[in-house]
């Protein structure tokens, strides 16, 4: 049977009714449009979309098992490799992973993986489906700094294998920039974070809040005092970057990672917690990313018109294209080639504009994407309450001044080879605290590495 | 977990409060603070640390009712928990990390002002068990903002109260205490101000005369209080610094006040407006 060469299409919320709520703008596919979905899938003998995931999902084996109707089984397969499947279901950018390698997508569309792995992973939860299979207790203690993606990832694998592990995480709820960070209309905190990190607990691993590692404990009195025989440090990307230009501490102007934290981790989105959240009735979000769409379309939902600024030009931007699309459709003007010299305020203090620059591309930079250069004279002004900074973070100074010998490169990033194993016999690292801010899947497969690493030193 | 243990009010609109925090206790020290959660939709507040008792393994908490949300935590009884409470935060004071030696014959300065003088009391208390000469200036509007008057006097070598109303010590400002004490003769090696950011701002312009190195504990807005988000960033010789990570004690001279003054009132609308309806529930 020759497979069908476009997919299934997925139902989404309007765009002109989601702009305005915080519910989640995809909805997925039902039993029937993941068993078409799933039909389409070759089952390739030397299954590319596997090698390409970075925690190696047995990808085919899991299709093939939906297209049966064996929702159950695929569960079960996944999970081998996957303790966050409803997360990753939204949130991996496919297209450059698992899907972007697929043989289909040479002469048609690839098999929509991600939505078919999104689809097992809600309807096992509803249906209360639990793949807790570990192997019994074998008393060693490790610890595991940071519930985020990639904590939680080598948390799952080293339950499995036995071990008795303690999550210690800073804040008041575990997931990392899973509840802070991803916005609810994309990543529904109570029903997918908080049920798959049960899922997480539910295969023994303790998850501690509200414990800073490296102030309330440091690593070496986690050995000492505590008797933890290895440490895995995934306690993320750090602090935010901000440009270096006039105005930038007026009030109205804000980090990505602060505007959706209130937003998210503290629920001011909702307008029934007590944190506030600041909007006004303009805001400008600079950079291109992820987190720069997070955040504009969260100021945009917040009822703030909304225009993102960036210096390079629509094609470079590092945002998944879905989540640009998805920012289009909901109404948020992009300005591209145009970059902040100066933020603008009144005399009490508040932000009235953005002045920018024109830009042009010019000559290929090392990363390979053209220089965005200034065209003099070009200046303008765009007129704003608010401007949200998401250009990235710098890593956290906090662990790796706490913890003598665990070395850092020059950017401050925690040295780690590509099995996570660090300066500092028995501690080892993984995702963004080592790589700087990348992805939710990156940090997993990271997490993983590193869990199978610890497995080899603590048998030694 | 984080169960209040005891609660006491000091006047009759700030509390003191022992909590339940092993580890945090275990680890606490001076110049630290921590973030404390009221209620599960509530927001999360720094305050500083104001005493740590590594056996009970409690932290002392003040806080003084000024918004909705420090109202909340005043409405909690012995007996209540908190529903987060996190740290120690922040790098503890410079002096720490000073050998045994470096405290004899030094003389500190402490000019604390309001709640500012929580902070203050454990510094004060580590300095006097360490040796060192200790003066402290202890100033507020009114005697209701005045706390801790007999435990400073029992770890300082000279304690001075004023008040802007003079219902209790010396009327005046605290830099009226400073100008007249030096003028009297007396020196310091270091000082510290704690205390609301235009208090810090006066006591700064004022020591700048005498030449004392000066320190500042600044309480900036927070969100996580772990690097993360930035709202506490502050401008110091020029340089944008977190205070929750870098701070919060910084270089006096270096801090630029008024910036951090209008940084620090960025929400006050949003807490007006959050205090008249707090106000509200808990009357009904």
């Amino acid at each position: 049977m020759k497979a069908k060469m476009t997919r299934v299409p997925v139902r989404e919320q309007d765009p002109k009714v989601r702009a305005t709520n915080f519910d989640e703008v995809c909805y997925g596919y039902n039993a029937e449009e993941a068993q078409a979905e799933a039909s389409r899938c070759i089952n390739c003998k030397n299954p590319k979309c596997v090698t390409q995931c970075p925690v190696s999902i047995k990808i085919p084996q899991f299709i093939e098992q939906v297209k049966l109707g064996n929702y159950v089984e695929a569960a079960h397969i996944i999970a081998e490799d996957s303790s966050l499947p409803a997360v990753c279901g939204r949130v991996c950018p496919q297209e450059s992973q698992c899907e972007g390698v697929c043989i289909l997508g040479i002469k048609g569309e690839p098999v929509a993986i991600g939505k078919l792995e999104r689809f097992v992973a809600d309807w096992s939860r509803k249906n209360g489906i639990k793949c807790t299979e570990k192997a019994p207790s074998n008393g060693i203690k490790v610890a595991i700094v940071g519930s985020g993606p990639a904590g939680l990832a080598c948390a799952s694998d080293l339950a499995k294998l036995g071990y008795e592990v303690t999550i210690f995480e800073v804040l008041h709820k575990a997931g990392g920039v899973l509840q802070y960070g991803i916005p609810e209309f994309r990543l529904p905190k109570e029903e997918v974070v908080e049920a798959e990190i049960d899922n997480v607990r539910a295969l023994g691993v303790k998850i501690e809040t509200n414990v800073v590692v490296g102030r309330t404990i440091t690593i070496d009195e986690l050995f000492d005092k505590e008797n933890f025989k290895a440490v895995f440090i995934g306690s993320g990307a750090g602090l935010p970057k901000f440009m270096g230009i006039p105005g930038e501490n007026l009030n109205g102007v804000f980090s990505a990672n602060e505007f959706l934290t209130r937003s998210n981790l503290m629920g001011a989105y909702s307008g029934e917690t007590d944190t506030p959240i600041y909007t006004g009735t303009k805001v400008a979000v600079v950079g291109g990313g992820n987190v720069a769409m997070d955040a504009a379309r969260t100021a945009l939902r917040l009822g703030a018109d909304t225009t993102i600024v960036y210096r390079r030009t629509e094609k470079e931007l590092p945002a998944r294209v879905e989540e640009v699309h998805h920012a289009k459709e909901e109404g948020i003007d992009f300005r591209m080639l145009t970059n902040p010299v100066e933020i603008l305020g009144n005399e009490k203090g508040w932000v009235t504009g953005l002045k920018c620059i024109q830009m042009e591309l010019g000559e290929p930079d090392e990363s390979g994407r053209r220089r965005p250069v200034p065209i003099a004279g070009s200046e303008f002004d765009i007129e704003t309450d608010v401007v949200i900074m998401a250009l990235g973070t710098s890593p956290n100074p906090l662990i790796a001044n706490t913890t003598a010998g665990l070395d850092t490169d020059r950017y401050g990033c925690i040295v780690a080879d590509d099995l996570g194993s660090t300066s500092r016999t028995g501690v080892f690292a993984g995702g963004d605290a080592v790589t700087g801010a990348a992805t939710v899947i990156l940090a997993m497969g990271a997490g993983r590495k590193a869990a199978a690493a610890i497995d080899e030193y603590l048998k030694k | 977990m984080y169960k209040i243990v005891k609660k006491e009010f000091l006047t009759p609109i700030i509390c003191l409060m022992d909590v339940e925090a092993p580890r945090m206790a275990a680890a606490a020290q001076p110049g630290q603070f921590l973030i404390v959660r009221a209620r599960e939709q509530g927001e999360r507040i720094p305050l500083t640390i104001c005493d740590y008792d590594k056996d009970k393994g409690t932290v002392t908490i003040v806080t003084q009712i000024v918004g909705a949300s420090s109202r909340l935590i005043c409405h909690l009884e012995e007996g209540d928990s908190f529903t987060d409470l996190v740290g120690p935060l922040g790098i503890p004071s410079e002096f720490v990390n000073w050998k045994e030696e470096e405290f004899v014959g030094k003389r500190f300065l402490f000019v604390a002002g309001g709640l500012g003088t929580a902070p203050v009391y454990p510094q004060v208390k580590y300095l006097h068990s360490k040796g060192a000469h200790v003066d402290v200036i202890m100033g507020a509007r009114n005697r209701d903002l005045l706390i801790f008057e007999k435990e400073m006097g029992a770890v300082c070598d000279n304690l001075y109260i004023c008040t802007d109303d003079g219902s209790k010590g010396e009327k005046g400002l605290v830099t009226n205490i400073i100008d007249r004490i030096m003028a009297e003769g007396k020196t310091y090696d270091h000082a510290v101000a704690i205390g609301p950011m235009i208090m810090m701002k006066f006591t700064t312009l004022t020591m700048k005369k005498y030449n004392v190195p000066l320190t500042v504990s600044l309480n900036t807005i927070m969100v996580d209080g772990t690097g993360m988000c930035g709202a506490c960033r502050v401008t110091v010789g020029g340089k944008t610094r977190f205070a929750c990570v870098e701070g919060p004690e910084f270089d006096a001279y270096q801090v630029d006040f008024d910036e951090a003054m209008r940084r620090q009132s960025m929400y006050r609308e949003f807490e007006i407006e959050a205090d008249h309806k707090c106000k509200i529930g808990l009357h009904e």
